[in-house]
Order: structure tokens, then C-alpha cells, then sequence
């Protein structure tokens, strides 16, 4: 069961990282589940400056930009 | 689906990086030939009619700014992919105002200012220390200096226009930094900004064909959200090229009329979303009579002072700091249109 978090106020950028995380479950066929983190001081207790960010299982693996369904998988299956 | 994907055959990155430049560079080249002989060979139409001259008009810059916006945009964010915001944090912190206020104003115009990231940016900034009326150059300046006004100011009215712009719009950026620092206002920034405890700065290492290609990616997506303003806004401005009268907008915007200036300003608040469109729209006018200091108000207005932007910055600071925020910005924003008007008249 993996956890992956999305980080951002819920501007379109994090919508759509939230998106491509989803599909990213699907494709790597893992079982696991997406929350949206928008409180802001949980966001910088990540040491996240720049939204959106995304976190898989406690660790912040992309910050400011929004990785593609296929970037998250291979993190996903490295994972 | 997966066989197809599986057997497809990529061409090497840079080569297709290499190839989509110089297709774009060739483009460049011909699109003034191409403009003239479309409106007068294939519409026949005359150069000096209104009808000649709002088409030209509309078909050459319209290609123009277009074109301009999808390489300059990626370019932009491909650079600017390399200055995080943790970078622009550490450079700042622990700078004199002057010195700090300059340096955020600078970094505010490569920095993009997406309404998403300004409260974690503040708060960071806040946290380590960066004084306050330096925080509010970068906060200034990010939005109001950035690569797509620059862009539309540059294709539509030339490099004088676009870089006296920039400069005007540091000068307000610093200023309003350094008049919002002598103010002492920290205590109205929201108490719970200095309560918060960020981890260590998380830096992720990206490819260079990531950083490309997340520059390709956001530069399709700004260009199509703004693409439908820009065609308005320059059909909207040939029209005022082929057929409007010249003394009424000089009547009207005219530097005769004092308050021109804080009237643009007030119109330029609610466009924020269409900086895109008021800009072909405002060449236009520019060339029918609007003196230029009108001008240049009313761009930094549209793009500086915004009603998102505001709501935003609520969650982080009190309504006290927040007016002085707006009105110190306005002020600025007023001298830049005077002065310019005063130098030309």
C-alpha cells in the first residue's frame, strides 16, 4: 500500500499532478492510495517552497513542476 | 495500446529539440514577406485603406506574437527551471534593504509568479529572515516584470517600449519594497507565519530533457489558456487601426486630461486574467494618440494589482498591510504614467 500526497493550495498545477498520480497508480498496477495536502504549514513542514510537490511514502520526490503519469510510475515501480 | 507504444520509434531528443529551433527560426524570417504578400497579393487589398491596413495588421501580429510567445515562453521556463525558489531565498536573506530590494526585484522578473506558490514562498521568505519590504519588491515584481508582458510589449511595440517598461516596473518594485520596509509592518503580517517550522529545503535532482520538456509542456498549456485573448485583443486593436478617429482618443487619453492616468489604472485592476488581450488593444490606441505614460500605467496596473492576487496574499497578511500594499503600488504606478507623460509632452 503505497501512500502518495500531493502538496498545493489546489491551484490547476496540483489538480493536474493529483491527476497524472491516480493514473500512475493504475499503470504501475500498485496498490495505494492519493491525499491532498493543502494546509500550508504542512506543505512547508515538507520543506516545500514551490507547488505543487509530491510525496511517495514520507519522501518529497518532485517540487515545482508537475511530473507526467509516466514519471511517478518508474518512482512509483523504483519505489 | 502497450505494443503500439512499445514499437514506436523515437528520434533522439535533441534532434528533435534542434529541429523544432530551427523550424521556428525559419518561420520567424518569413513571416513579415509573408504577411504583405497574403493581405495585398492574395486579398488584393490596398495597403492604405482601413480595410488593407486593420488585415495586415491582424495577420502579421497576430503570427508574431504568437510565435514569439511559444519561444520565448519555453525558453524562459526552461532557464528559469535552474532558480529555485530555496536558491532566491538564501541569496536574499541577510541583505541590506537596498541591496535586497534590488536583488528580489530582479529575481521576482525571472521567477514566475504562479498565485499557488505565493503564500510558500512568503512564508519562506519570512522564516529565514528576509526583511519584509524586501519580500514585497520580489512580491511587486514577479508578476508585473514577467516573459510574457515583456514578449507582447516587445513584438507589439518594440524593444524601447518593452525594456522602458521593465525598467519602470523594477524602479516601482523596489521603491514600493523599500517605502513598505521603512514602515515597520510586520506585526500585521498573520501571526501564524511566524509559527510555522519548514524542514530542510528539498532540492530534486530533474534531467535536462525533463527540464525541457516541462517547458514545452507549460508553455502549450499558457499559450492555448491565453491564445483566445491575444486574437480578441488584436482583432480588437485592428479594428482601432483600420477606422478609429484619431482626436478622440487623444481628446479622451490625452495627457490634456489629468485624470486619464488614475482612470486607466482603476480599468486596468479587473483585467487582470486578459493582460494577454488589453495589450494589441493598447498598442492601438497608443498609435492613434494615448500618450505613452497612459500606457505604460495602465499595462502595470493590469498586470501588478490584481484581485486574486490580493485574496491570496489575505491568507497571509492582515487588511492593514494589504491597503498599504495596494496603495503604495498604485502610487508608483501613478508617478510612472505622469512622469512619462510630462517627458514627452
Amino acid at each position: 500500500m503505497v501512500k502518495i500526497e500531493v502538496l498545493g493550495s489546489g491551484c490547476a498545477n496540483c489538480v493536474r499532478l493529483e491527476a497524472n498520480a491516480r493514473q500512475a497508480l493504475q499503470m504501475a498496477g500498485v496498490d495505494g492510495n492519493v491525499t491532498k495536502i493543502t494546509d500550508y504549514s504542512q506543505i512547508m513542514a515538507h520543506g516545500v517552497m514551490a507547488t505543487p510537490g509530491l510525496v511517495i511514502d514520507g519522501k518529497v520526490v518532485s517540487v515545482g513542476r508537475v511530473p507526467s503519469a509516466g514519471d511517478i510510475t518508474e518512482w512509483l515501480t523504483q519505489h | 495500446m502497450t505494443t503500439l507504444t512499445a514499437h514506436r520509434v523515437h528520434p533522439p531528443f535533441w534532434l528533435l529539440a534542434m529541429s523544432v529551433i530551427v523550424a521556428w527560426l525559419v518561420a520567424w524570417l518569413a513571416l513579415a514577406p509573408a504577411a504583405a504578400w497574403l493581405t495585398h497579393d492574395v486579398l488584393a487589398m490596398d495597403a492604405a485603406g482601413g480595410l488593407g491596413a486593420a488585415i495586415e495588421f491582424f495577420v502579421f501580429d497576430l503570427a508574431k506574437v504568437l510565435l514569439l510567445l511559444v519561444g520565448v515562453v519555453t525558453a524562459v521556463s526552461f532557464l528559469r527551471s535552474f532558480v529555485s525558489p530555496e536558491r532566491v531565498r538564501r541569496a536574499l536573506a541577510g541583505r541590506n534593504e537596498v541591496a535586497g530590494a534590488t536583488a528580489a526585484a530582479g529575481f521576482g522578473v525571472i521567477t514566475p509568479f504562479c498565485s499557488c506558490s505565493a503564500v510558500p514562498l512568503f512564508i519562506g521568505f519570512v522564516e529565514a529572515g528576509v526583511p519584509l519590504g524586501v519580500t514585497f519588491a520580489f512580491l511587486v515584481a514577479s508578476p508585473m516584470v514577467n516573459e510574457v508582458a515583456l514578449v507582447l510589449l516587445w513584438g507589439l511595440f518594440g524593444p524601447v517600449i518593452a525594456l522602458t517598461y521593465m525598467a519602470a516596473g523594477l524602479v516601482v518594485a523596489i521603491g514600493a519594497g523599500l517605502v513598505i520596509g521603512r514602515l515597520r509592518l510586520e506585526r500585521y503580517v498573520e501571526p501564524y507565519v511566524y509559527e510555522i517550522h519548514s524542514g530542510p529545503a528539498i532540492e530534486v535532482r530533474v534531467s535536462l530533457e525533463q527540464r525541457v520538456r516541462d517547458a514545452w509542456t507549460s508553455t502549450r498549456q499558457l499559450v492555448s489558456r491565453i491564445a483566445p485573448w491575444v486574437v480578441i485583443g488584436i482583432a480588437i486593436g485592428a479594428l482601432i487601426h483600420g477606422y478609429a478617429p484619431m482626436d478622440l482618443v487623444a481628446q479622451i487619453g490625452g495627457a490634456a486630461n489629468p485624470l486619464a492616468v488614475p482612470l486607466v489604472v482603476l480599468l486596468g485592476v479587473p483585467l487582470y486574467s486578459n493582460a494577454a488581450g488589453t495589450i494589441p488593444i493598447v498598442e492601438a490606441l497608443l498609435g492613434k494618440g494615448l500618450p505613452l505614460g497612459t500606457v505604460l500605467a495602465f499595462m502595470m496596473a493590469v498586470t501588478a494589482l490584481s484581485l486574486p492576487e490580493l485574496l491570496i496574499l489575505r491568507r497571509v497578511m492582515r487588511r492593514e498591510l494589504l491597503a498599504t500594499f495596494v496603495v503604495v503600488v498604485a502610487g508608483g504606478i501613478l508617478a510612472v504614467g505622469y512622469l512619462f507623460n510630462a517627458l514627452a509632452a
